[in-house]
């Protein structure tokens, strides 16, 4: 697990170091910090604290829908009011957080694990794996990640619909949404790891690590990835907020998650449809969610990357 | 030069390569054609002979020059939703997609570059503090969200509103306010056909329509250009030559527009060239958030029926689209930063 110590390592010398005063001198950060902390526990914690399983059909009732929130007109079994579904929103805002999340963490985590490998097997080796995976790179930056995912997700839709995959498109929709984003963010990672490896390869403890006769895998994973895992880290913090982002946008197209298990994203689009006969409520809490998520993880990234490197601007 | 040139265009002819390889993925492998040409009961055997007369059957390579042949003249085949031509689908959109993003970039520019300058000149004022602020809100929210509070704003509030908007019983907004600021958020308002382009820009209803979606379209690249024009300013208003200016006692306006401002506009024409793909693309979802007609929305509409006509053809457009922006602006970076050509002279390669 050399990642994982690497992480740790860097988290331990993190509470000692310059880094954690630096947010403590930050009162945005502390802020940013402090709300980003209470969004994860809440909606982790959604099963015990929401009034209800928004995902479960048995749990709704079609009597309850469409109900404003407690101080509009309400009534207090629903706070923030119910959905077209009958769906109580303070729950559904909870699990749809946790279901934003969950997909924005793993597909990070993918697009790391894509771009760390493929940019140590560029840098390291060299010549023609590295002049074709940093074309491949710059192919794919050359359209926005989000049209990538996009596309990504249309391809499985098609297959679907051809029943090259016989399965229904609402059951795999979170682990597609999750390799589309994962495949639409990786070349950043790959970039940043591969420049990372060209500085490293030629150093003394490198060459001295080759001399004893050390394997070239166990050279990358445990010699000059941890001098990549700082700017790594800025990235991937970065790279969350957009990944929720996008998240979002794709399920508001109506092309990622499917509406009968609302992420943030698709709960917006479900409100969208009531905005113009002035039902607000559906739109506006899962909307200020949103934004003060994405907010707070991108005032974390800011200080992370004046933080953690200063030199990555 | 030539090389510089010659470089940029393999890169070019490269991307359009790998998109015409996916297209041409998508055309076939994704979807089976034969399934949108006949109906459910025709024969295993007849569906052969349609194979092989239209040559699904051969070589993939040979398929493969066909697919490119036909795309080069624009033949992309029938959209298995409408059962269109591809061609004609979105090239009834277009213009559409285009005035909206012409308007979107000048609304970034035009008040995106005055924001930086003053931001820039006088960083520590009140009024740049709150443009930061806004700035990074700007940068944070999520398109299609912006576009739901201006709706919100300027479509829903108007039309629903009873009573006005009073804190403490003071009336802050009432609906006759709200209704003279009401705006479409629905549609392109009325076109007027110019021999197949309908355009918007015409019709006092058009104009009105285009207000909102090119604000949400251009206030992620507002920020942008802001924040970029102030970085710049901040940087060059320390260089000598401005400290020179000022000793020599040039009148102030004429060192910031004269000097400061027109060296920083390299890397904002850089920026904003570049940036004309990320608005087309992100036309994909104001356009959704909107209703309006573009290609974008046909997008969407496409990726969620599964109509690999329509994708492939919209993929090899917006790709050409990014190639040839990428080589203007690459071509106008070297055109006007003597430093490039220098490095060039002195068989530097950049």
């Amino acid at each position: 697990m050399p990642l994982a110590n690497a992480m740790g390592r860097l988290l331990r010398g993190a509470i000692r170091s310059d880094v954690y005063h630096s947010f403590r001198a930050s009162k945005t950060t502390v802020i940013a910090g402090i709300v980003t902390a209470l969004i994860f526990a809440a909606s982790f914690a959604a099963p015990l604290i929401a009034l209800q399983n928004p995902y479960d059909p048995a749990s709704l009732n079609l009597s309850d829908a469409m109900k404003p929130p407690v101080f509009f007109g309400g009534e207090w079994a629903f706070p923030l009011g119910t959905d077209d579904q009958g769906r109580d929103m303070y729950s559904t805002i909870l699990y749809g957080t946790r279901l934003s999340l969950i997909v924005g963490f793993a597909s990070v985590l993918l697009a790391m694990a894509i771009g760390i490998s493929f940019g140590l097997v560029a840098g390291y080796f060299g010549g023609a794996v590295d002049a074709v995976l940093m074309r491949a790179a710059d192919v794919q930056l050359t359209f926005p990640a989000f049209l990538v995912a996009l596309t990504l997700d249309g391809v499985v839709r098609g297959m679907v619909a051809a029943k090259i995959l016989d399965i229904d498109h609402n059951d795999i929709a979170v682990p597609v949404i999750v390799i589309s984003l994962g495949l639409a963010f990786w070349p950043q990672y790959a970039r940043t790891v591969r420049g990372v490896v060209l500085i490293e390869r030629s150093k003394d403890y490198v060459n001295a690590a080759r001399i004893i006769g050390v394997s070239p895998w166990r050279i990358m994973l445990r010699h000059i990835l941890p001098n990549a895992m700082s700017p790594v880290l800025v990235i991937a913090t970065i790279n969350l907020a957009v990944a929720i982002i996008t998240e979002a946008t794709l399920s508001f197209l109506g092309v990622g998650l499917p509406k009968t298990e609302p992420s943030l994203g698709a709960l917006i689009q479900i409100g969208n449809d009531y905005l113009s006969s002035g039902d607000l409520w559906i739109t506006v809490s899962p909307g200020i969610m949103l934004a003060v998520l994405v907010l707070a993880v991108n005032l974390l990234g800011d200080w992370m990357r004046d933080a953690l490197n200063p030199k990555l601007r | 030069m030539i090389a510089f040139l010659f470089r940029r265009l393999f890169q070019g002819a490269i991307v359009m390569l790998t998109v015409a390889l996916v297209s041409f993925v998508l055309f076939n492998y994704v979807g089976d054609p034969i399934n949108g040409m006949v109906g459910q009961d025709t024969s295993l055997q007849d569906r052969e002979k349609l194979r092989e007369q239209l040559g699904l059957n051969d070589f993939i390579g040979v398929r493969f020059a066909r697919f490119v042949g036909n795309a080069v003249q624009g033949n992309f085949g029938l959209s298995y939703r409408t059962a269109e031509p591809v061609l004609r689908m979105i090239m009834e959109r277009l213009p559409a997609t285009l005035e909206l993003s012409l308007v979107a970039a000048l609304f970034a520019v035009l008040v995106g570059v005055p924001m930086g300058v003053y931001s820039g000149l006088y960083p520590k004022r009140a009024l740049s503090r709150v443009m930061q602020a806004v700035s990074l809100i700007g940068i944070s929210l999520p398109t299609f969200l912006i576009g739901i509070i201006l709706i919100l704003t300027f479509a829903v509030l108007p039309n629903t509103c009873r009573s006005g908007l009073s804190i403490g019983g003071v009336v802050v907004i009432d609906c006759s306010l709200l209704a003279w600021l009401a705006l479409p958020a629905f549609g392109r308002g009325d076109v007027v056909d110019l021999g197949g382009w309908r355009t918007g820009f015409l019709t006092a209803s058009g104009l009105k329509a285009v207000i909102l979606p090119a604000v949400t379209l251009g206030l992620f690249q507002l920020t942008l250009i802001m924040r970029i024009v102030r970085a710049e300013m901040l940087e060059v208003m320390r260089t000598d030559y401005i400290k020179f200016a000022r000793a020599r006692g040039i009148r102030s306006r004429n060192i910031n527009f004269g000097h400061a401002l027109k060296n920083t506009l390299v890397p904002v024409i850089t920026i904003t060239g570049l940036q004309v793909g990320q608005i087309i693309a992100f036309a994909i979802i104001t356009e959704t958030v909107f209703s309006w007609p573009g290609v974008g929305q046909l997008f969407v509409q496409s990726v969620s029926a599964a109509d690999m006509p329509v994708m492939a053809a919209y993929l090899s457009f917006i790709g050409l689209l990014f190639v040839v922006i990428n080589l203007l602006v690459d071509l106008f970076y070297y055109g006007v930063d003597p430093r490039l050509r220098a490095a060039q002279a002195a068989g530097k390669t950049v």
